[in-house]
């Protein structure tokens, strides 16, 4: 695969490590991407050498920076755990001793208003993360790429109803991931695209009967 | 136009014989690969140049120490202290160190190839610069250049301690900026390489150890030596030495070392430096607290 230099050189970011600090702010906000809004609420249990280092490497605040929609290279990082209490976003941090699959892992359970999901995300260095489950399915979604994630029930034809409104707007399909619970229950699927989803597609593809939900991740430069 | 970058002797010998600098294939590939145009793509190369000045301004003026109080002041003591070393080498080695206390003091910084080296390159860069009379804006194609260099190191080796030790960091930044170093000055594009290799070789088998898992004991001080280690190696290789082994083997030779390397010496704290009576007793005061 052909990797952009811009992973290569950069991200900008606030320091001191790319895969504690910089990836940390990503992993918070795609939790919160996914989510569709700002938390109010959020238990962060930190794993691995998050947990052993995260003070040093400022990886609480980097979290939190990102479930408020900070960038890796957002000035506010250093002060995100004071903004959090300002904005009304109540944390609770976890400290865990179990064994996982990355050194750099964060489980994040998150909510507002009635809406609450769980996210696990891994930083994989230099920047890169990857939300490794959703709700306990499991994804793979780094957003290096246009990100569109659907839940619908586990039916015939679901993949490609969605499958087919993407082809009729034009939009190319690069990677493509199922998963569900079990038979006939919930699927939740992962599409990257080539392009950028318009909201006018996002709609047409929420009025699909049995689509639950729908979360776009559009792919910008230093995300 | 290239779509895939496999080794540093394509780039050569493609650069050679289109008679364009290495720099100039880097940008088409990153228009390709981010299917984007070649304004988009040298505005974001500025925008990172910019933010490793700023680092390294922030870096020099300042005495305050990080938050663990493990690093910062350095580059500020030696700025006004060192008195071996001077013009271009002093400069690259105050500016490195500088960069990287930034990075821990939790400034702003541009990651290349990760946080943890990102003093080496803005480092020997300027410094080179001032040097030479060169402007800011006549360090963007040098820094795609260094970008292309990497983008191989990606595809043969790794850059990322817990993978290789700090010759995948500090290691792959002095590759980087010496081939970036040696475009600046006008060299060729085999020098480009050659610099690279000699780059490289020089800190093969360097391990990640770092005090308490944190990215500033060694790690500050070994971007200020990693810098001149760009430096001098293109220096050689602008006067026409070259290295015995090729780039590529090279490059290849650090993924092999990387891969026998163990795992206390690849960002976990549990060798190297990381576990000297010192590190440990600061390790103990700093992550118990």
């Amino acid at each position: 695969m052909s990797v952009s230099i811009f992973e290569i050189i950069g991200p900008v970011m606030i320091g001191p490590s790319s895969s504690h600090t910089a990836g940390a702010v990503r992993i918070g906000s795609l939790a919160r991407r996914i989510l569709g809004q700002t938390p109010e609420w959020a238990n962060i249990t930190l794993y691995g050498s998050f947990k052993a280092t995260y003070r040093g490497h400022g990886t609480d605040k980097a979290l939190t920076a990102g479930l408020l929609g900070m960038r890796p290279d957002d000035e506010r990082i250093r002060g995100a755990l004071a903004l959090a209490e300002r904005e009304g976003l109540k944390l609770n941090w976890i400290l865990s001793d179990t064994e996982v699959e990355h050194a750099n892992t964060a489980r994040i359970q998150l909510g507002a208003k009635d809406k609450t999901i769980t996210v696990q995300g891994s930083s994989l260095g230099g920047g890169r993360v990857a939300i490794t489950s959703i709700d306990d399915f499991p994804v793979y979604v780094t957003g290096q790429a246009h990100t569109l994630i659907t839940c619908h029930d586990d039916r015939p034809g679901m993949v490609a109803k969605v499958a087919q409104i993407l082809a009729n707007n034009q939009l190319n399909v690069g990677a493509l991931n199922l998963s569900r619970r079990s038979k006939g229950d919930l699927a939740l699927m992962v599409v990257e695209t080539d392009e950028a989803i318009p909201a006018t597609v996002k709609e047409e593809l929420l009025s699909v009967p049995l689509v639950h939900r729908l979360v776009s991740i559009p792919f910008e430069m230093d995300w | 136009m290239l779509k895939q970058i496999s080794s540093v002797q394509q780039l050569i010998d493609i650069a050679t014989q289109k008679d364009v600098p290495i720099s100039q294939l880097i940008l088409e590939y990153e228009q390709y690969v981010s299917d984007t145009n070649a304004e988009t793509v040298l505005n974001h190369t500025r925008h990172i140049l910019k933010t490793m000045y700023s680092a390294i301004e922030e870096g020099i003026h300042s005495k305050e120490r990080s938050h663990t109080g493990l690093s910062g002041g350095d580059a500020y003591l030696y700025d006004k202290k060192g008195s071996l070393l001077e013009g271009v080498a002093a400069k690259a080695l105050v500016n490195a160190i500088a960069a990287s206390e930034t990075n821990g003091r939790m400034g702003k910084i541009a990651a290349c190839p990760t946080a943890g080296a990102s003093g080496v390159t803005p480092g020997a860069l300027f410094a080179t610069a001032d040097k030479l009379g060169k402007t800011h804006e006549d360090l963007v194609y040098p820094l795609l250049t260094a970008s292309g260099i990497g983008v191989v190191i990606n595809h043969r080796a790794f850059l990322a301690g817990a993978l290789g030790g700090c010759q995948a960091e500090v290691g792959s930044a002095a590759a980087m900026t010496a081939g970036a170093i040696v475009e600046l000055a006008g060299g060729s594009p085999r020098q480009v390489g050659q610099a690279a290799a000699l780059a490289m070789k020089n800190l093969l088998g360097l391990p990640c150890d770092p005090v308490a898992g944190l990215v500033e004991v060694p790690c500050v001080k070994r971007n200020g030596m990693g810098a001149l280690v760009a430096l001098a190696a293109a220096d050689l290789a602008l006067a026409g030495v070259e290295s015995t082994i090729p780039v590529d083997e090279v490059i290849d030779t650090m993924a092999k070392i990387g891969k026998d390397m163990p795992i206390g010496l690849k960002e976990t704290a549990t060798g190297g430096l990381a576990i000297t009576p010192t590190a440990l007793s600061l390790t103990e005061k700093i992550l118990g607290s």
